[in-house]
């Protein structure tokens, strides 16, 4: 065609194509400023929350600067220059008030230094700036053994430094030793997290869809109106509030709960099963609550798998079994990945529920950073343990987009 | 045993058999625990479990007293408020942008229509905890935590996703002349949108700003961290509710909110069926 076209009748379409393009763009775009604005900048922020860490450089920037030229490695104490800087710079923090902060970033490193910090900073405010400028550090050293501690002194200068791994080390369950080199903590508490988070999450996937593969096939063999009005069965449970599934197995899983009443009236049991605050009550609830996320995708696949194929496959010979492993089960795999993947991003950052119904064993990743936003107001891991978290989901965002396309979300 | 085939086999008829009830096995398990909290919320005692009177169903057993609790308390009444008030606002604002966008997305020729779209759906996948994290620090920082203008784009951007997915849906096949037709004839746009295009994918608006409101109205994370005592919502006030001291106050408001989605669920699929009969042409 285009060899018919002169060079201006090209660029003609050209420029009505890229008109084209804009005015579609144009559409998106308050959109895309609003999602930008209202959702990705708090990602960002929070990400770079994770790596930016300026509280101490901005309470003593003079101390800090002095100390680039001291060796933490070297074992010994900071010159005492920097030992007069510090003090000067302490008695200034005392006076505006602000050594509490400068206690609490150091006790972060180093802990139990928090009070040592405080109390040096109210001595340290009595004396003059002659006095400290004189004494080369030499007061303050004296005011507690633990001053002469060179670990002190390079655990500060390392909560100094404005861009900081240390809250992903944490998050990982690695920190620095005096050295500066990583090393595993003694006691693992995150990364035993993450495994139960994808451990648990793995089980709902697979009991999710274990449930839902009989739901699905019933549905897509049975009769169209049958099956529109149990899909209201699966459907209703999808529309119905999050907190009034969660609300509905405490009152089952109770101990004085619906179940042990019916066990116990029934005589299976004489003393009621503690089930509720365990790990078993999350991924029961759990598997409930995201039971129709798989049973969805699952059945509208199955729906248009043309069911004279498996007959063929018995026509032909074929035994029961061998016929549906292999001819209709490998149809039925776009649904189950679909769904399985789907299942699977939401359970890994569930919150709520493992809240109201977990217990202490059945606690997610997600819990934990709530713990750090609300309780230990400890942001900065907050955002490290988030941000690991984000990159699994990225992952496997990824992955479904590639595989399912984004796209190809159905809902209802 | 008419209901099988006459072909079918001793064990043929046991496999589909156990098929069916399995099928309906699941089926109960995922309505029981709905059904069992709506006899609950009638309780007299203020227990979470069917006392012996009510199993003997002694009318003296039963009591609306808790839908009367719900009344009367000025923080329910807040929260039922607040739930609508600020599910409203957001959806409104989430239908506008997400529609918008959705007409540029669904076109073949839109650039970077991949990459876009995976950005616009984000908020749909990020864990909630994550956003709400997020949300909070950036917030406050901008004194919109703890107002309802903060709570209110929150939720409209955790909305967005599911009006564009349903206004694709609805866009999927739609044909484009009749906008370049409408435009010949000397339209304006804003007039060819809401006179040509609009009629064409209501459904698919409606059912997105009902998904978009669901999600407000079921949304807590977010509201857990930013909302002050003032934006308390129905979802907030529950958490709290089941936290703290468990009164079947909270059974008496989950059975309202299962009519509440039954309703929504009639709604939507009113809609759809609605949908399916304007792309085959009926309407």
């Amino acid at each position: 065609m285009s060899a018919h076209l002169s060079i201006e009748e090209i660029a003609h379409s050209q420029k009505q194509l890229r008109r084209k393009k804009l005015k579609l763009f144009a559409f998106t775009l308050p959109l895309l400023c609003f999602v930008t604005l209202a959702f990705l900048a708090p990602i960002a922020t929070m990400l770079y929350r994770s790596v930016y860490n300026p509280s101490v450089s901005q309470l003593i920037p003079k101390t800090l600067v002095q100390m680039e030229q001291w060796k933490t490695v070297s074992g010994k104490m900071p010159p005492a220059e920097v030992l007069t800087t510090f003090s000067l710079e302490l008695r200034e923090l005392a006076i505006s008030r602000e050594s509490g902060k400068l206690a609490e970033e150091v006790n972060r490193v180093i802990p139990g230094s928090s009070s040592l910090v405080k109390s040096s900073a109210r001595k340290i405010k009595r004396l003059s700036v002659e006095a400290l400028t004189e004494g080369q550090g030499q007061q303050l050293l004296a005011l507690h053994k633990k001053w002469n501690n060179p670990l002190l002194w390079s655990g500060i200068k390392a909560q100094g430094s404005v861009w900081t791994d240390r809250y992903y080390l944490t998050a990982t369950d690695l920190t620095r030793n005096q050295m500066g080199e990583i090393e595993s903590r003694d006691t693992q508490i995150y990364l035993k997290l993450y495994w139960r988070s994808l451990r648990i999450a793995l089980l709902i996937t697979l009991l999710t869809a274990i449930l839902a593969f009989p739901l699905a096939y019933y549905l897509a063999n049975t009769s169209a109106k049958k099956a529109n009005i149990l899909l209201v069965f699966v459907l209703l449970p999808f529309w119905t509030s999050l907190l009034v599934r969660t609300t509905s197995w405490i009152a089952l899983l109770q101990t004085n709960g619906v179940i042990n009443s019916t066990l116990q009236f029934l005589g299976i049991i004489n003393q009621p099963i503690e089930m509720l605050y365990t790990e078993f009550a999350t991924i029961i609830s759990m598997t409930h609550i995201l039971l129709p996320f798989m049973v969805l995708p699952l059945y509208s696949v199955m729906k248009s798998i043309d069911p004279s194929y498996f007959r063929a496959a018995l026509s032909l010979g074929s035994k029961p079994m061998p016929a549906f492993f292999k001819i209709y089960f490998p149809m039925t795999l776009p649904g189950l990945s679909a769904g399985a993947l789907l299942v699977f991003i939401i359970s890994i950052g569930y919150y709520i529920t493992p809240a109201l119904v977990g217990g202490t064993d059945g606690q997610m990743i997600s819990n934990i950073i709530a713990f750090h936003m609300q309780s230990s107001n400890n942001w900065e891991l907050a955002a490290a343990l988030s941000s690991l978290m984000l990159g699994v989901i990225i992952l496997l965002y990824w992955i479904y987009d590639r595989f399912v396309g984004i796209n190809n979300i159905k809902l209802g | 045993m008419s209901r099988f085939p006459r072909y079918y086999t001793p064990l043929q008829k046991l496999g589909a058999l156990s098929l069916s009830s399995s099928a309906y096995m699941v089926l109960a398990f995922l309505m029981l625990p709905i059904i069992i909290i709506i006899p609950l919320s009638f309780n007299a005692e203020p227990f979470f479990t069917f006392t012996d009177g009510m199993l003997a169903l002694d009318p003296e057993a039963y009591s609306m007293k808790w839908y009367a609790e719900i009344l009367s308390d000025d923080k329910w009444i807040l929260a039922i408020q607040n739930s609508f008030f600020i599910g409203i606002c957001a959806t409104i604002i989430a239908t506008f942008f997400g529609t918008l966008a959705a007409v540029g997305m669904s076109h073949s020729d839109m650039p970077f229509q991949r990459a876009i779209m995976a950005l616009l759906l984000s908020p749909m996948i990020v864990p909630l905890i994550i956003t709400a994290a997020g949300m909070f620090f950036f917030y406050t920082q901008l004194n919109l935590a703890g107002s309802y203008l903060g709570i209110i784009i929150a939720h409209a951007v955790l909305g967005t996703p599911f009006v564009i997915i349903t206004v694709n849906a609805a866009l999927a096949g739609f044909d484009y002349s009749l906008v370049n037709a409408s435009q010949g004839l000397g339209a304006k746009p804003t007039y060819t949108f809401f006179k040509v295009v609009m009629p064409l994918i209501r459904p698919g608006v409606i059912s997105g700003a009902l998904f978009a409101f669901v999600t407000s109205f079921d949304e807590v994370v977010v509201v857990l961290f930013m909302a002050g005592p003032e934006q308390r919502t129905i979802p907030r006030q529950m958490f709290s509710g089941l936290r703290e001291q468990i009164s079947p106050t909270i059974l008496a408001v989950a059975t309202l909110l299962v009519i509440v989605s039954a309703l929504l669920l009639l709604t939507i699929e009113y809609l759809r069926s609605r949908a399916e009969r304007i792309h085959s042409g009926e309407l």
